[in-house]
């Protein structure tokens, strides 16, 4: 049977999922107890054991210095960022793409202009960030704004633009103002568009969140991960990687779930 | 004086002439079947009629008043395909149509006048079949019952002019039948004036009172473009019908009505 017609069944396909995952984890691990075999000091790969007590120490104990548990502390800041950032980012960029995307008169100027500034490199502006809104959670907000908006809003422009205009010419056919004919025919069918976009930003959102601590703040993941670089303290660093991807793929699934129990209708409607 | 007056009017894009010189008189409650070979400028004349675009030359009018320039609720439109929002359950689809003139802020109506929208747009679906699937997605529907909640969509707005780009031209021909009964049915209960398009000639002989066909009569070999379609067969069909349709005109109104409705 020819590779491209061979399927997994069920039990397969786990294990296949599981796979990878478990030859990184093997790789690692048998690296790290290698190392640590020849130099118990060793700090580049440490062994699980340490991570663990890594996680305990900022997870579970207070801080001798602040009081506070770092983990959660660093966690509740950088999704604070996040949530405000992504949130800021998904309305603006919801009514730019629709203005841009449904009306010709508002499209002409914005079009070209959201293709340009989508151009910008954000990470290049940063200074400019900290320069204009000073060293506060403003400039990292606005970081993570100004760097998924312009992409957010030209992605839905382009899906407004999708919308058959035979639906828009109905809508009016059925008495619908311009200002009705958005909010009930182009919005809702945005709406699990948007949801899509912003996990495909997500990615980006989390760079530019992670760029904005490592060089200007007090708290969040970020900062602590550049933090303890300079003691080389790999058995921080990696566990709070890992719970960055937790964390990001938990989002991911979260959007990914809302979109398919708010918009039934949406993916082909499936049954 | 006719109820639609076309004086005289071309189409035309850049220097590609699609229509010339079209004169065309129809009186409420015709039901006018277009034909033409492809890219004749049938769907063209349509969309004129809709108001989605303006005539380079020439006017229509509308009840003696010029036509307006954009689609409104006086026009309703069925077409080919995408004529329902995919968003919305079969029965917020007839029901926006309710919803929408009367809630020029939000679109949408509450309370008892949403009932009542709802109960209004549920009992056309009935009327048209669809009395089963009021909740359902457009995507969970086949194509021919798609075409009907386009239809009923259309009629909640009671327009006075019924226009249909070849409406059943992607259905089974089984169901195409049961769609010609359903149409035929609502033409004869609603004073409705009709425009159809149709690639099939056999569709357009058996339901129009009337048959236009749209033909370039004048051809340029080496500028294609330079001559447009003219409406070159005007032939009025089943008699019978707008004998029926005539009658029922010249009845006083109040029985003439019970008429329709019955």
């Amino acid at each position: 049977m020819r590779l491209i017609n061979r399927h997994p069944d069920r039990p397969s396909r786990l294990l296949l999922v599981i796979l990878p995952f478990a030859l990184v984890l093997f790789a690692y691990f048998m690296g790290s107890a290698e190392r640590l075999a020849d130099n118990p000091n060793d700090k580049l790969l440490p062994s699980a054991v340490q991570m663990t007590d890594a996680v305990k120490r900022l997870a579970f104990n207070a801080d001798s210095r602040t009081g506070e548990y770092l983990l959660w502390q660093d966690t509740a800041s950088s999704l604070g960022r996040l949530a405000i950032g992504l949130g800021i980012a998904a309305l603006a960029g919801l009514c730019l793409g629709m203005a841009a995307g449904t009306l010709p008169l508002f499209g002409a100027p914005l079009s070209p202009m959201l293709t340009v500034l989508s151009m910008v490199p954000p990470l290049a502006i940063l200074p400019i960030l900290f320069i204009v809104f000073g060293l506060g959670e403003l400039s990292k907000v606005m970081l993570i704004v100004i760097g998924i908006t312009p992409a957010l809003a030209r992605d839905l422009e382009q899906r407004a633009r999708d919308i058959p205009v035979e639906l828009l010419i109905k809508a009016q056919t059925l008495g619908a103002s311009t200002w009705t004919l958005m909010l009930r025919v182009v919005l809702p069918q945005l709406l699990p568009r948007l949801l899509i976009s912003l996990r495909l930003m997500l990615g980006s959102a989390w760079l530019f969140l992670i760029a904005a601590e490592a060089i200007a703040s007090t708290d969040g993941l970020g900062y602590r991960i550049f933090l303890v670089r300079r003691y080389l303290a790999m058995d921080v660093i990696l566990p709070y990687v890992v719970w960055i991807t937790l964390l990001a793929w938990l989002m991911d699934w979260g959007l990914k779930y809302l979109t398919r129990r708010a918009f039934p209708w949406y993916e082909g409607a499936a049954k | 004086m006719s109820f639609i007056t076309v004086k005289n009017v071309w189409q035309q894009y850049a220097d590609q002439v699609v229509l010339e010189g079209l004169n065309l008189n129809v009186n409420e409650g015709e039901f006018c079947t277009l034909v033409g070979a492809s890219g004749c400028g049938k769907s063209t004349f349509l969309r004129l009629l809709l108001g989605q675009e303006t005539a380079s030359r020439g006017e229509i009018l509308l009840d003696g008043q010029p036509l307006a320039r954009e689609p409104d609720p006086s026009r309703g439109v069925v077409f080919q395909r995408y004529s329902v929002f995919p968003h919305l359950s079969v029965l917020d689809n007839v029901a926006i149509g309710l919803e929408l003139p009367r809630a020029p802020l939000l679109g949408r109506l509450f309370g008892s006048a949403k009932k009542d929208a709802r109960e209004q747009a549920s009992a056309l679906l009935h009327k048209v079949g669809l009395g089963h699937a009021l909740d359902k997605y457009p995507a969970q529907l086949s194509g021919g019952m798609q075409q009907r909640l386009a239809i009923a969509q259309a009629l909640i707005m009671k327009p006075r002019v019924l226009l249909l780009d070849e409406p059943f031209g992607a259905l089974d021909p089984g169901i195409r039948k049961d769609m010609h009964a359903l149409l035929l049915g609502l033409w004869r209960e609603t004073q409705l004036t009709v425009f159809m398009v149709t690639h099939d000639l056999s569709e357009g002989f058996s339901l129009g009172t009337r048959l236009l066909v749209f033909d370039k009569v004048r051809l340029d070999p080496h500028a294609p473009g330079a001559y447009g379609a003219r409406i070159t067969y005007d032939i009025p069909l089943n008699s019978d019908r707008r004998a029926q349709r005539a009658a029922v005109d010249a009845l006083p109104a109040e029985l003439a009505g019970t008429l329709r409705i019955a």
